[in-house]
């Protein structure tokens, strides 16, 4: 079996003709997707225990303070023995809460971003869904996660719960155009809304830098509605600390909460893997039109590298940006999507599509 | 909670209005304190504020504690302007006893007051930003104030609850340490203070967030009797440091921060000008200390002349009074103090009716609320 | 037309003034010589208390046990709180006179507001405050504490 870590397929094919050997059609699909599920279930455990860690050390950090230093070298078992800690607790629930609404609320919001992480491609042939319509998909399938939010508000039968949860519906409703808005805007530039096709299209450059202004107008806004769509930083309306205690998750504890807790860092890892992807090249290395030495050296790393690597970097910017603004109320907020960036971002896009039909993007 | 009446049949278009109880445990109410919202959606329709849940029954106490002993608890009111309150009583006990304080415990006295109020107002400036979601400024405002605390600790020997004050003059002498630590301090701060203005006050979210909202006239506020950067927010000039000169306020120059617009931001802006103010007057201060006892002599037991007394002080938060009444005994017949938190709070309906929760946080922290205060 | 300068002039100056708050967090972030945070616990063995901090009422003894309490009882009156009681016994001295000494110097922690009263009232400076300050216990009977030791007795020549 021959493996590269610059190009995974080979890796993946290998593994599809050794089931296909020994079992039936099916069989390989029920193997193949189990193994794909339990890969993801894996990548979640690593993001969510890496992310929370991440997070309290670059606040920590920010604020002048050390974040976690008992547990481990550096406090790096902290986030281990959380989870420890929120597995092993309670699960509380309100009496007069609607109890099958208020326990399928946390597996709808998880089960959202399990769909979405399916569509992310991480390297070269390491992909679980390539769709010719990644984009539509991911934009859909992601926005699944407000109905749980809004369950779980709504079934926790408290009155910050509901408040929290009806903000968060309205949020999400209105930024979810504004991330398909400014994705598209590179659709019409790469003419595929399939993955991998995006990614192959920036082998000679990114987009943000190929797309002139637009692009970047259009990463920015991607940026902001991202930010707002995982309800972090000066968007947390929904779960609003001071104003709402905790918002829809208030009522929610132990493994439940834990859920909530890991599909919020699991958003923001897809969001800013979606980001990374559309606008800074995916797992495509950086490429300086014919610097043939340069180029190479950039080849050098392995895809995976360049896609963490861009990743964090958009990771980073939303946990800065989290721990320098207030939040918004939430009538900003709507007048921020309504006024601001949907005509923006609509007066982008036909920019684009003028760009892109003379031609004069690179 | 309030169970709602479903004997007339809700048409489609008629909204209900709902009871939120904020607190007694609520992140933004910064103690104890609870808010009966009556809303409408997220519109706030009348606020009631119940009070009385750390109640200790001070004054009461007051009344069986001799005058040296009822310094101390007056730090237990209002704990982030401990030394005003403690100077309050002081400078009413001498006014009694008609002792002639020494210079040098005027100064010292003021300087002390000053270095609190700076402490009271960065402490709000971390909270106010952390109400609205800006987390960082909460450990930003508490950096800078540790300093201060660290000079009252070298000085006092404390850190909060001071009692640095007794009747006749100070406990102590200042520490030889003192004049040092509040010029690096002054140095420290005047670098930091427009990083204040960086991360909040110029922040176009934070603007959107407090401007016109909440505003209080300057009618309301002298009805109401919202004293301190509250008042003068609105156009009330209530400075109690201008009005009627104690210690020695007479003897600096500073202004008295004004502004008209009586909103949030206004009420921000106040405070921070504040800040940079009491920096003025502590940096006159601070090198002409004059020579002299820390202590007037007093009787061992001190016992006030039949009659009554009363004296006001300006505290971070607005004007505080005692008010003594004395049968010549050791220990006064009635103590009552005007403690500036409950008037303030007694606004807090009349600004918050008509805008969000949200808007709801912002109001309750450039009220800048100790509940201890209110609650007494 | 002026609404469509004044709508990009806003968004040019939210965004500026956006970055500038970002400026500040970013600066402490690639700053982090300027963390400010002591780790309590660890640093025990060099963290020195300023020499006027009141941690808890010491009765000072020196190296042959003994102290300068009288048993005046002016800081049990000083003290608000009732923290401190003076149990006296009466004594014969070495000239053959009965005289008050103390018997137990009663000291209730957990009542204890630090106000410095008692040290101010004391004629003789028998007690000061000490330095410590961790005071935290499993059992609240722990922290009435009898400041004289046992076998103590008044230092020759304080009456």
């Amino acid at each position: 079996m021959e493996f590269s870590i610059y190009d995974f397929s080979t890796l993946t094919n290998s593994i599809h003709e050794g089931l296909s050997n020994s079992f039936s059609p099916t069989w390989v699909m029920i193997i193949e997707m189990s193994l794909v599920g339990l890969a993801f279930l894996g990548l979640f455990a690593v993001l969510g225990v890496t992310l929370v860690y991440a997070e309290r050390k670059v606040s920590a950090v920010i604020q002048q303070r050390m974040g976690p230093m008992r547990v481990g070298k550096w406090g790096l078992l902290q986030t281990i023995a959380d989870v420890i800690k929120l597995v092993l607790k309670e699960p509380l629930m309100n009496r007069q809460a609607d109890k099958l609404l208020f326990g399928i609320a946390p597996f709808i919001i998880i089960i959202a971003s399990f769909l979405a992480v399916a569509a992310v491609p991480f390297a070269k042939g390491l992909h679980a869904l390539d769709f010719d319509i990644g984009i539509l998909y991911v934009s859909a399938v992601s926005s699944i996660g407000v109905i749980g939010i809004l369950l779980a508000g709504w079934s926790s039968n408290n009155k910050y719960s509901l408040i929290g949860a009806m903000r968060s519906g309205a949020q999400i409703v209105s930024y979810e155009l504004s991330v398909g808005l400014s994705l598209l805007t590179i659709v019409v530039l790469s003419g595929s809304l399939q993955f991998s096709e995006i990614i192959e299209s920036q082998a000679n450059g990114w987009w943000i830098f190929k797309g002139h202004i637009p692009a970047f107008i259009a990463f920015v806004v991607f940026l902001i509605a991202g930010t707002a769509e995982t309800n972090r930083g000066p968007f947390d309306l929904a779960e609003a600390e001071s104003e709402l205690t905790a918002g829809f998750h208030t009522e929610y504890s132990g493994i439940k909460f834990a859920f909530f807790f890991l599909a919020e860092f699991a958003n923001m890892f897809i969001i800013c893997a979606i980001g990374a992807t559309v606008f800074l090249g995916g797992w495509m290395p950086l490429h300086i039109g014919d610097l043939a030495g340069f180029n190479a050296i950039m080849d050098f790393i392995p895809p995976i590298v360049w896609f963490g690597m861009k990743v964090t970097f958009l990771i980073f910017l939303m946990m800065w940006f989290r721990w320098t603004f207030p939040r918004l109320r939430i009538d900003q907020l709507l007048k921020l999507e309504w006024k601001y960036l949907l005509p923006i971002n609509l007066v982008n896009i036909l920019l684009m599509a003028f760009i892109g039909l003379m031609g004069w993007h690179f | 909670m309030e169970t709602l009446d479903h004997s007339e049949e809700i048409t489609a278009l008629e909204s209900q209005e709902y009871f939120i109880n904020m607190g007694p445990q609520h992140p933004s109410t910064h103690g104890v304190l609870r808010l009966v919202l009556t809303l409408d959606g997220e519109i706030i329709r009348k606020v009631e504020p119940h009070l009385g849940f750390i109640h200790r029954s001070i004054e009461k106490m007051c009344e069986k504690d001799a005058y040296t002993q009822i310094v101390h608890l007056t730090d237990r009111m209002d704990y982030l302007s401990c030394h005003m309150n403690n100077e309050a009583v002081c400078l009413a006990v001498e006014q009694g006893l008609e002792v002639e304080i020494p210079d040098r415990v005027k100064v010292i006295r003021t300087l002390i007051s000053e270095l609190t109020r700076i402490s009271s107002h960065t402490l709000w400036w971390g909270v106010m930003g952390m109400d609205l979601g800006a987390i960082t400024t909460f450990l930003y405002g508490f950096r800078d104030r540790e300093m201060i605390t660290d000079i009252f600790e070298e000085t006092c020997g404390a850190r909060l609850t001071m009692n640095y004050n007794v009747p006749g003059g100070l406990m102590d002498d200042i520490h030889p340490n003192f004049q040092n630590r509040v010029k690096a301090f002054l140095e420290h701060f005047k670098k930091k203070l427009p990083e204040y203005d960086k991360l909040l006050s110029n922040n176009v979210i934070f603007q959107e967030r407090t401007k016109g909202i909440g505003i209080l006239s300057k009618e309301d506020a002298i009805s109401y009797g919202v004293t301190g950067p509250a008042g003068r927010a609105s156009g009330f000039s209530c400075d109690v440091r201008k009005k009627h000169p104690y210690s020695a306020y007479d003897q600096v120059d500073f202004k008295e921060i004004l502004d008209e617009t009586g909103d949030c931001y206004a009420r921000y802006k106040v405070r921070i000008q504040e800040m940079w103010e009491s920096m003025n007057i502590i940096e006159q201060l601070i090198d002409n200390i004059p020579e002299g006892d820390f202590k007037a002599p007093t009787k061992a037991v001190i016992k006030l002349p039949k009659g009554e007394y009363y004296q006001r002080v300006e505290t971070a938060r607005g004007e505080f009074g005692v008010y003594i009444i004395s049968d010549g005994k050791k220990s006064p017949y009635r103590l009552k103090f005007r403690s500036p938190g409950f008037s303030n709070l007694s606004a807090l309906d009349h600004m918050a009716r008509g805008s969000k929760i949200a808007d709801m946080v912002a109001i309750m922290s450039t009220l800048d609320l100790v509940i201890p205060d209110i609650d007494r | 037309m002026m609404s469509i300068i004044k709508y990009f002039k806003d968004i040019y100056l939210g965004v500026k003034s956006l970055l500038t708050g970002m400026r500040v967090t970013g600066h402490y972030f690639t700053h982090p010589k300027e963390i400010i945070t002591q780790q309590y616990p660890e640093n025990r063995d060099v963290l020195e208390m300023f020499d006027r901090f009141r941690g808890e009422v010491v009765l000072l003894h020196d190296e042959n046990n003994e102290h300068r309490c009288t048993g005046c009882s002016a800081c049990e009156v000083a003290c608000p709180n009732g923290t401190i009681e003076i149990l006296s016994k009466w004594e014969i001295n070495e000239e053959g006179k009965r005289k008050k000494a103390i018997d137990q110097f009663v000291y209730h922690l957990q009542m204890c507001t630090f106000c410095n009263l008692c040290i101010k009232s004391c004629p003789t400076d028998a007690i000061v405050m000490g330095k410590d300050f961790e005071h935290a216990v499993f059992d609240r009977s722990e922290l009435t504490k009898i400041l004289n030791k046992p076998g103590s007795k008044l230092m020759p020549g304080i009456k």
